[in-house]
C-alpha cells in the first residue's frame, strides 16, 4: 500500500474538506436538541393521553392545532439534518386539487373538511379486513417524528417534520394474503365540502398506489401530524401517506380506504396523463417531465429570491435506503 | 370621448398604468408578499401581464372602428412596447430565477421543453416589431411591408396561448387559458370578418 506523506510525516486534510466551524457547531446544536428532545404534553383529544414522547424542536412549533407528540425516529433516513421549511410556507403552499388548483387554494378552502369522526376501510386481499376508526389507528403503534425531504413533480421541495408510524405496522396487523401485490389508497371525495370534486380536473376520487414492497418499506409513513401537531386540513388531515423518495403526488391525502390487490392500481394522475405521470414516479433527476425539468429543484423558503436551485438527488436522496427495491428495473420506462 | 382621449396628459396616464404591474411586483418581491415561492409568482405574473396587455393592444382597432374613437390609435404603439417590455421581463425572470442565468441551461431547456420553446419564439417574433416601432422605420420599410411585419403579432397571440395552454396541460386546469383564448378569438375573428367585408 502506498502511503502518501509530507516532510513532517503528517497527512493534512485539504482545506476544502474541513467543515466550516459554523456548520459544525450548528450540527452539534441540532444533534443536541434532537438527543435531548423536549418533553411535550399529551396528545390531547386524539389519543387520550396514550402517546407520550419527545419532539426534536429543531423548528418552532406553530401552536395552531392539537399537539401530537412523538419520539424522534431512529431508522436510517428517518431524520434529515436539513433545515425544516417554515410552517407558514408548508401549510399555505399546497397541492390538494379537491380544494382548488392554485397552491394557495387548499389553505383558503380546506376549512370545510370534516375530519372527525373519521375511519379508514381496509379491504381486498387481506385476512383481516375491516373499518379502522382514526382513534384506533392512532393507537396501533407508537408515533415517530420523521423529518423528510419532500420533492414535488413541479420542481419545488420542502423539508417537513411529519408525525406517524411506518405503514408496515398496519399492513402486518391486517395480514395481507399471498396474492396481494399492490396497495391502493383511496382518498375522500366529498362534493359537498370539496369544491373541485365534480370538476373534470381529475377523475375523482383521488387514487394512489404502491407495490407491496414499497408499502412495507419502513420509510413509508402513515402520517397523522406535522410540526408536532395534527395535520392541518390542507396537508391531508386526518391521515395521509408520506413516501419520501417519490414525487409528492404519490403521497395520498385524507385517506378513507386502503385496498390490497393483485393488480397495479389505476392511479389518478396516471389515468389523467399516463405519458407524464408514471405509476412509480420515483424522484429521478434523469427523467424529465414535459413541462418541469427534474434536474434541479427550488427549496421553498431557502435564502433569497436569487438563490440558485439545488440539484435533485436520485430517489430524493433516499437511494441508500430504497435503491434495492428497483434493482434491474429500467426507470426511464417505469418512471 | 375623442376630445377627452386627445388630452395632452392621457399618454402619461397610460404609461403610468402600464408601469403599475411591474412596480407592484417589485414592491411585493421586496417586502416578501409573493407567497412561499416568490420566483414562481414573479415568472407567472409577468407572463399573465404580457398576455393581458397583448389583449388590450389587439382590442384597440376593433374598439376604434366599432365605436369610432379614432383617438385610441394614439396609445397603440406605447402599449405594443409594453407587451414587449413584459415579455422581456418574463423571460429574464425565467432565465434568472429559474435558470440562474446559466445560458447553457437555458439553451438545453429550450430544446427539452416544447412549451418553453414556444414562449421563446414569441419573444423572438416580437423583437423585430419592437425594433421597428419608431416612425422612421415605417418610412424605411414602406407602409405595406411595415404592416405585413407587424401582423406577426397575430401569430404571437396564438403562440402565447399555446404556451399558456401547454403550461397548464396535464394539470387539466384550463379555465384561465380558455378566457384568454375566447378574448383573442373574438379579437382576431373581428379582423377576419372586417377584412372580408
Amino acid at each position: 500500500m502506498l502511503i502518501k506523506s509530507n516532510a513532517s510525516g503528517v497527512e493534512h486534510v485539504p482545506p476544502s474538506e474541513i467543515t466550516p466551524k459554523t456548520i459544525y457547531e450548528d450540527r452539534r446544536g441540532a444533534l443536541k436538541r434532537l438527543a435531548l428532545g423536549v418533553s411535550s404534553g399529551p396528545l390531547a383529544a386524539l389519543s387520550s393521553g396514550h402517546v407520550h414522547g419527545q419532539t426534536s424542536q429543531v423548528y418552532p412549533s406553530p401552536g395552531k392545532l392539537t399537539p401530537l407528540a412523538a419520539r424522534v425516529a431512529t431508522l436510517d433516513g428517518g431524520v434529515t439534518m436539513e433545515k425544516p421549511t417554515a410552517y407558514k410556507d408548508a401549510s399555505t403552499y399546497n397541492n390538494f386539487y379537491e380544494f382548488g388548483t392554485d397552491k394557495a387554494d387548499p389553505s383558503r378552502n380546506a376549512h370545510t373538511l370534516v375530519t372527525s369522526p373519521w375511519s379508514v376501510d381496509v379491504e381486498g386481499l387481506v385476512k383481516r379486513p375491516g373499518r379502522w376508526a382514526l382513534e384506533d389507528l392512532l393507537r396501533l403503534s407508537s408515533l415517530e417524528e420523521r423529518i423528510y425531504r419532500l420533492r414535488c413533480v413541479e420542481g419545488w421541495s420542502m423539508v417537513i417534520p411529519w408525525v406517524g408510524y411506518s405503514l408496515a405496522e398496519l399492513i402486518k396487523r391486517v395480514e395481507p394474503q399471498g396474492s396481494a401485490k399492490f396497495v391502493e389508497f383511496v382518498t375522500l371525495a366529498d362534493a359537498k365540502t370539496m369544491p373541485l370534486v365534480g370538476s373534470r380536473v381529475l377523475d375523482w376520487p383521488y387514487v394512489e398506489g404502491l407495490r407491496m414492497d414499497e408499502a412495507m418499506h419502513p420509510l413509508t409513513l402513515l402520517t397523522f401530524g406535522m410540526y408536532g401537531e395534527v395535520l392541518p386540513n390542507q396537508s391531508g388531515a386526518p391521515v395521509r401517506l408520506v413516501v419520501p423518495w417519490k414525487y409528492g403526488f404519490k403521497s395520498a391525502k385524507s385517506i378513507v380506504k386502503i385496498r390490497f390487490t393483485d393488480r397495479q392500481p389505476a392511479t389518478a394522475w396516471n389515468k389523467a396523463a399516463a405519458n407524464e405521470y408514471g405509476f412509480y414516479s420515483n424522484v429521478n433527476p434523469a427523467v424529465d417531465h414535459p413541462r418541469w425539468s427534474q434536474a434541479t429543484e427550488r427549496r421553498i423558503g431557502e435564502d433569497g429570491l436569487f438563490s440558485k436551485k439545488r440539484k435533485t438527488l436520485m430517489f430524493n436522496g433516499y437511494e441508500n435506503q430504497v435503491g434495492q427495491l428497483y434493482a434491474g428495473m429500467d426507470l426511464k420506462k417505469l418512471y | 370621448m375623442n376630445q377627452w382621449l386627445l388630452h395632452r396628459s392621457t399618454k402619461s396616464v397610460v404609461f403610468f398604468l402600464g408601469c403599475l404591474p411591474v412596480l407592484w411586483l417589485g414592491v411585493a418581491a421586496w417586502s416578501d408578499q409573493l407567497g412561499a415561492n416568490p420566483a414562481e409568482a414573479l415568472v407567472r405574473s409577468t407572463g399573465d401581464w404580457t398576455l393581458r396587455i397583448l389583449c388590450v393592444v389587439l382590442s384597440i382597432t376593433p374598439l376604434r372602428v366599432t365605436f369610432k374613437i379614432s383617438a385610441l390609435a394614439r396609445f397603440r404603439r406605447m402599449l405594443g412596447l409594453f407587451v414587449y417590455f413584459y415579455v422581456v421581463v418574463h423571460f429574464l425572470a425565467y432565465a434568472w430565477l429559474d435558470m440562474g442565468f446559466e445560458l447553457i441551461d437555458v439553451g438545453s431547456d429550450l430544446a427539452k421543453r416544447p412549451f418553453i420553446f414556444v414562449g421563446f419564439a414569441c419573444l423572438m417574433l416580437l423583437t423585430p416589431l419592437a425594433a421597428t416601432s419608431f416612425s422612421r422605420a415605417i418610412k424605411w420599410l414602406g407602409g405595406d411591408r411595415w404592416q405585413m411585419l407587424h401582423r406577426l403579432v397575430y401569430v404571437v397571440a396564438v403562440l402565447a396561448l399555446v404556451h399558456f395552454f401547454w403550461m397548464r396541460a396535464g394539470k387539466n386546469n384550463f379555465n384561465e387559458v380558455f378566457v384568454y383564448a375566447a378574448i383573442v378569438a373574438m379579437l382576431l375573428g373581428w379582423r377576419i370578418r372586417n377584412a372580408s367585408k
